[in-house]
């Protein structure tokens, strides 16, 4: 009879890294998302042109790719990075390139007589941006951030390639130690589910919270 | 005799192929209301928006009390204004538009405060109490904490005044302000226009549909067509007397669709 309880410690280990990729990696993507979305949307050429190079270049490549170039390539040009620091790096970039569109799409979609009623006022660009389009179009990302943030749990399971023990690569050594494939894999699937329903359950709170009072807006 | 504080001298403005405006000059005086009148497509509600700076021209100058509007002096030439003096210019001038564009996450006080502090450096508790006084004016002093999905048209239309007010403008730009409201709706708010024109000394400019309160408020009334202005005159004599063709023609519309004048 295998002792299972040791098992599942272990595996709530790997939870807890994949918890911690998965916060870490948002928090890049997130700050990432703003920069480039924002930088799409920008007057200036450069900023567009850079902007919109990292969006096409990260959703260009696989996130596989990316991640072994954080861990193994990076070393080469005297960057060392730990496994846990090449997974945020990769995971946060990857998913920022793609919540970056998010962030511009949901800027666009802001209506005309609202920036035309900043000019109106006066508020200038960043006023403008900062107090009255941005706060609107916040509303509009969250369901699509929520999309994001799951599809970056999903992808933490990669970085068991790079020998970090997440809940992917605690499974895989329960699995080699105990010869049981099921069960451990079984459990990091309910985690996994159980996770993305967190994520989704946390989304749509927000999402109901900052939409008070602007009925017909959203739903 | 003083200087008119709107000067508009030969500018012209095309979407595409159309053309809008086609060298239109015309002069506002200070204090003065006026009512700005003709067919949809006309260019009046054009001219409000290149006014307000959300339309740029193709040609001409534009004065606003002295000063150059889309242009700047600098070592005597004139170049085209950058964003700042653009910034500075637009302090003189307010606008409210046809479908209210209140920000629909901010409270009506929220509405109302938010460019003067921005802007001004107003500090909140002024800025607020300064709101009270506006939106008390207009008649929604009640629903200063409401957000604006709980209003009335009326009651935004009043709410975006109040807003635009906040700022002090010399010149407020009014652009078919109850063309988007029911019918019962419309009185409020030409109710409010009737208090700033008598009790302020702001000068109005108004694009609108409404005859017969163009009649008793404006000072002058301007009709346009194909972005002219094909006549010009004191209420009485555009309203009871209109010598064109054209304007006879459009107010003859205007009451067969069952308008007051």
């Amino acid at each position: 009879m295998t002792q299972w309880s040791g098992y599942f410690g272990l595996i709530l280990q790997g939870a807890l890294v994949t918890i911690e990729l998965t916060l870490m990696g948002s928090v890049l993507a997130l700050i990432m998302a703003f920069l480039a979305g924002l930088g799409r949307l920008s007057r200036f050429f450069v900023l567009r042109a850079l902007a919109t190079a990292y969006i096409e270049f990260f959703r260009g490549t696989s996130i596989f790719v990316q991640l072994f170039w954080a861990y193994f390539v990076l070393p080469f040009i005297g960057i060392s990075l730990t496994p846990l620091q090449a997974g945020v790096l990769a995971l946060g970039l990857n998913v920022g390139a793609y919540a970056a569109e998010v962030v511009r799409g949901a800027i666009q979609s802001i209506g005309r007589e609202q920036y035309e009623a900043c000019t109106a006022l006066n508020l200038g660009r960043w006023h403008g941006m900062r107090h009255v389009i941005l706060p609107q179009a916040l509303l509009v990302m969250l369901p699509t951030f929520g999309n994001n943030a799951i599809e970056l749990l999903k992808a933490t399971a990669v970085v068991s390639l790079i020998s970090l023990a997440d809940l992917t690569f605690q499974a895989q050594v329960v699995r080699s130690q105990t010869g049981n494939t099921m069960v451990p894999f079984a459990t990091i699937l309910v985690i996994y589910f159980a996770l993305a329903l967190i994520i989704s359950w946390g989304v749509r709170s927000l999402e109901r919270r900052m939409a008070r009072g602007l009925d017909g807006v959203r739903i | 005799m003083t200087a008119p504080i709107i000067k508009i001298d030969g500018i012209s403005k095309s979407f595409g192929t159309f053309k809008v405006l086609d060298g239109l000059s015309m002069q506002v005086m200070p204090r003065e209301k006026l009512a700005l009148i003709g067919p949809s497509g006309s260019g009046k509600t054009t001219i409000l928006r290149i006014l307000m700076t959300l339309e740029r021209i193709d040609s001409g100058h534009i004065q606003i009390d002295g000063e150059q509007l889309y242009h700047m002096e600098r070592n005597g030439q004139l170049l085209t204004a950058d964003e700042r003096h653009l910034a500075r210019m637009r302090q003189k001038i307010g606008m409210v538009f046809q479908l209210f564009n209140l920000f629909p996450h901010k409270s009506v006080i929220d509405n109302v405060t938010l460019a003067p502090i921005l802007t001004k450096g107003m500090p909140r508790a002024a800025a607020e109490k300064r709101a009270m006084e506006l939106l008390d004016m207009v008649g929604m002093a009640d629903k200063a904490k409401s957000m604006p999905a709980q209003l009335s048209g009326g009651q935004k239309q009043r709410v975006a005044i109040a807003r635009a007010l906040a700022l002090q403008p010399k010149i407020m730009l009014f652009d078919e302000v109850t063309s988007a409201l029911d019918p019962e709706l419309v009185e409020e708010v030409l109710n409010v226009l009737w208090r700033l024109c008598s009790e302020t000394d702001m000068t109005m400019l108004l694009v609108t549909h409404e005859m017969g309160f163009a009649h008793d408020f404006a000072d002058r009334v301007l009709f346009f067509d194909r972005g002219k202005i094909v006549e010009e005159g004191k209420p009485d004599e555009i309203f009871r007397h209109p010598k064109q063709e054209r304007t006879q023609g459009f107010l003859k519309k205007i009451i067969a669709a069952g308008h007051r004048v």
